[in-house]
């Protein structure tokens, strides 16, 4: 701060003070997390209740000690101190105050801090809310917590430090990337890290299970509410990215296969696999040590994502650029978690004794093939994504693997699921009778047929895109079907038994609709898209799918921190406006980048989809029109999933404190002695 | 059926599942992997002409030519020994320049022209995709000094 210039104030010093306050918070949140690893568990193999009841403690302090690294960051970076490299290369002054504040997770140090902080904000959850834990477990699964704290804030301090400073500090900052400034951009990340971050619980819990070697009801009803909370979080921040992709990116596309997209996915499809089988164990105590493992991989899933995006190895149009040594020191972190989870899993798994028995045809049946399709799902993605770095490494030449291959490995793997997505819910526990559950879904085969044959109508084709809307009608109406069925809602005091239906029934029932809307929309994207390139000047108007968009004028437009090419379509059908739209080309002077602001408007269920690009030099601009049918869906289909999310995790029989845990606690324990 | 053999199905369920993912993958693998080359690699492999390759290298100073109907675009990609003239329709990413590294996916035309189905773009300008700047250093054309200012932003002091 002194060497911003000769009149080093006092208002300088205290700044400066802050920063070094949040510095030292952040180096004591380390030593608070290693203690918090080796306290409880010495305590927990005691039995000493003292040492296990210091691990609520030390969860709380850490919490304190990173909200002050974090904030005092967080002021770095709203007042513009450029003497803070991490604020200086990703900030300037001119940038509004949104992305001032957005910036500080914009780089890969203040998204590590972030990171940080959202671990710790889970950790004190559990201390604060886990009263109903047996202390044991409690004290087990903060230590784990703590010990993934210790190796995050260690990278963070010892290979990322936010705090790091520039002397002499530059009169202004270079400026966040301004792709990344983007109100889609302040949002989707800190969503996705609750997410990913979230599914170290699951991993805690389950390493916590394995010490104690015992997994049961109780077990699977305390992890699934924290794994439900980060499968939501994580549902609607990839929503969130391929949104922002959608409408940033200006290419027309939701979703590109690229490697941090799949970073994302890879942990979704693995946390709701884990979902799916914490039913099981909860429900008939069957599928434990499958499920300890998926709890290991599915954080597994999540540090490979952070490894593959930070690590500068993989080229992705997201990826940080970093230096490698990052990348060795989350490769080390890697290994050590998901290694230890593995070895501990291979030792003590044997140890837990599966109980309920089931029929291949079964609702447990049913759960398995789900996980073992989403486990084959996420493996075929895995290999896709790392297979251009193996190929790199074995030095057989660079290669990128693009769409066609996750259309012809994932896509055959995925189809099956979501057909069977319907009929799973309808077959009961133990032994299933097959023919009944296919014969209550006649109806939702006969909408599923009437929706393909509607689509065939209009569109004529081509038949990948009339199996998705066949399986998108099969599903929602196999949905709504069963829920209707499980409460007899058709019947006298049907709307009363609807209400009382458990929230959790409710939430399977949104989420498999919202997948079903999801599927709907993908179809639309990529079946029935329409595109046009074109140079118009003002005045000229171009035709796609009906509708005629009118250039009226191109304007320039100041901006905060940019200078923005505005132009104005009317887009009409029929003779009759429907539309205006308003693409922007903005200049950054200081980062000399120019950004495209697609203008979307929603029609009914279709987008229409406008871009302006460079001037031709005649008086003319190059334009690109979308038609996107059906392609809202895909946003509102995950919406629906994260609402379903929610709804479920206001179950009861889930709720965070719920005294019926309590009870579970006690049986738990009745068990344990009658063994 | 006992609890062992039960066990025994769902396992080779599991197989049977793997077992066809795999031969999925392997197919996959057969006819959707892109090979990345430089103008003088691509040059020296004619047999790749026809099949979806990248091309990476730099965009040539002062070969950037707008065609008469508004939207293709013409450049030559250029690793410093040799390069291709690139036919590209569509809109350009916001950060395409000349001069600038640039990684385009499409096919070699039998006249030898590039034809691009695709011009990647980068999140940051200062970036220089790595596949470029290894064939680049492969060429012997990797002069740090001159591209100290496509070295990665965030690569902080």
């Amino acid at each position: 701060m002194a060497a911003r210039g000769t009149e080093s104030t006092a208002a300088g010093e205290q700044l400066a003070m802050t920063l070094e306050f949040g510095h030292f918070a952040l180096v004591l949140a380390l030593l608070i997390a290693g203690l918090q690893t080796v306290v409880p568990l010495a305590g927990a193999s005691r039995g000493d209740p003292r040492m296990m009841a210091f691990a609520r403690a030390a969860a709380l302090a850490q919490l304190l000690c990173v909200a002050i690294a974090f904030g005092a960051l967080m002021q770095a970076f709203i007042i513009s101190d450029f003497s803070v490299a991490a604020v200086a290369n990703n900030s300037n002054s001119r940038q509004p105050l949104l992305y001032r504040m957005a910036g500080l997770w914009g780089n890969h140090e203040g998204s590590l801090l972030l990171w940080i902080s959202i671990l710790a904000i889970y950790g004190a959850a559990v201390a604060v809310f886990g009263g109903n834990l047996p202390a044991r477990l409690r004290a087990r699964v903060l230590a784990v917590q703590g010990a993934i704290a210790f190796g995050f804030l260690a990278f963070t301090l010892f290979a990322s430090n936010p705090f790091a400073r520039l002397d002499p500090a530059p009169a202004d900052g270079a400026e966040l990337n301004p792709i990344l400034q983007d109100p889609g951009l302040a949002f989707h990340p800190p969503m996705l890290y609750l997410g990913y971050v979230g599914l170290s619980m699951a991993f805690s819990f389950a390493i916590a299970a394995l010490i104690e070697g015992r997994v049961d009801a109780a077990w699977a009803r305390w992890v699934r509410p924290w794994t439900l909370a980060a499968w939501t979080c994580l549902t609607a921040g990839i929503a969130g990215g391929s949104w922002w992709a959608y409408y940033t990116l200006g290419w027309g596309g939701w979703w590109f296969w690229d490697p941090t997209e799949n970073a994302s996915f890879m942990p979704w499809l693995i946390a709701t696999a884990l979902l799916h089988s914490a039913i099981v164990v909860e429900k008939r105590d069957a599928l434990k040590g499958w499920t300890i493992l998926l709890a290991i991989l599915a954080f597994g899933f999540s540090l490979i994502g952070t490894f593959l995006v930070r690590s500068g190895i993989i080229t992705s149009v997201h990826a940080f650029a970093v230096d490698p040594a990052r990348g060795l020191f989350i490769l080390a972190l890697l290994i050590v978690y998901v290694g230890g989870g593995l070895l501990l899993f291979a030792w003590r798994a044997p140890a837990l004794k599966g109980g309920g028995l089931f029929a291949p045809i079964s609702r447990e049946g049913a759960l398995l093939i789900n996980n073992l399709l989403l486990a084959t799902a996420a493996a075929t993605v895995l290999l896709g994504t790392i297979y251009p770095l193996i190929l790199d490494t074995l030095g057989e030449g660079t290669v990128s693997v693009g769409p066609p291959y996750y259309n012809s490995t994932f896509m055959p793997i995925i189809l099956p699921l979501i057909a069977l997505t319907a009929l799973g819910p309808m077959l009961s526990w133990k032994r299933a009778d097959l023919a009944g559950a296919l014969g209550r879904l006649r109806l939702a085969l006969a909408l599923a047929i009437a929706a393909a044959l509607l689509a065939w109508w209009l569109h004529g084709g081509p038949a990948l895109a009339l199996l998705g809307v066949a399986l998108a009608g099969w599903l929602f109406t196999g949905s709504l079907t069963e829920i209707i069925g499980r409460s007899r809602a058709l019947s006298p005091g049907g709307l009363a038994r609807l209400r009382r239906l458990p929230r959790a029934a409710w939430g399977m029932t949104l989420a498999h609709a919202g997948i079903a809307i999801a599927i709907l929309g993908m179809t639309g994207s990529a079946a029935w898209k329409q595109e046009d390139i074109r140079v118009l000047k003002p005045g000229e108007s171009a035709e796609i799918a009906g509708y005629s968009y009118r250039l009226e004028e191109v304007t320039p437009v100041p901006g905060p921190n940019y200078e923005a090419t505005r132009a104005r379509f009317t887009v009409s059908a029929g003779g009759r406006q429907v539309a205006v739209l308003h693409p922007e080309k903005r200049f950054f002077p200081v980062a000399e980048t120019t950004t495209t602001q697609a203008a979307i408007r929603m029609l009914g269920i279709a987008d229409l989809y406008g871009v302006i690009g460079e001037p031709d030099g005649k008086g003319g601009w190059t334009v690109r029109f979308y038609y996107e049918p059906l392609v809202p869906l895909i946003w509102i289909g995950f919406l629906i999933m994260a609402a379903g999310g929610v709804v479920s995790l206001s179950d009861r029989r889930y709720r965070v404190g719920a005294p019926q845990r309590a009870r579970g606690a006690a049986t738990a324990e009745v068990k344990a002695l009658a063994r | 059926m006992t609890h062992k053999r039960r066990r025994m199905l769902y396992v080779a369920i599991g197989l049977v599942l793997l077992g066809s993912a795999t031969a999925l993958v392997l197919s996959a693998f057969q006819d959707s992997l892109v090979f990345f080359y430089s103008p003088t690699d691509l040059l020296a492999k004619p047999e790749a002409a026809g099949h979806a390759v990248r091309l990476g290298g730099l965009v040539e100073q002062g070969s950037v030519v707008k065609e008469s109907d508004g939207v293709t675009t013409r450049f030559r990609v250029t690793d410093l020994k040799k390069s291709l003239l690139v036919a590209y329709k569509g809109v350009l990413p916001d950060l395409f320049r000349e001069g600038q590294g640039v990684v385009v996916e499409g096919s070699l035309l039998p006249d030898g022209s590039f034809r691009a189905n695709e011009v990647l773009a980068k999140h940051d300008e200062k970036y220089m995709p790595p596949e470029v700047a290894k064939a680049l250093k492969a060429n012997g054309e990797w002069r740090p000094a001159a591209q100290s200012q496509q070295q990665p932003a965030s690569s902080s002091p």
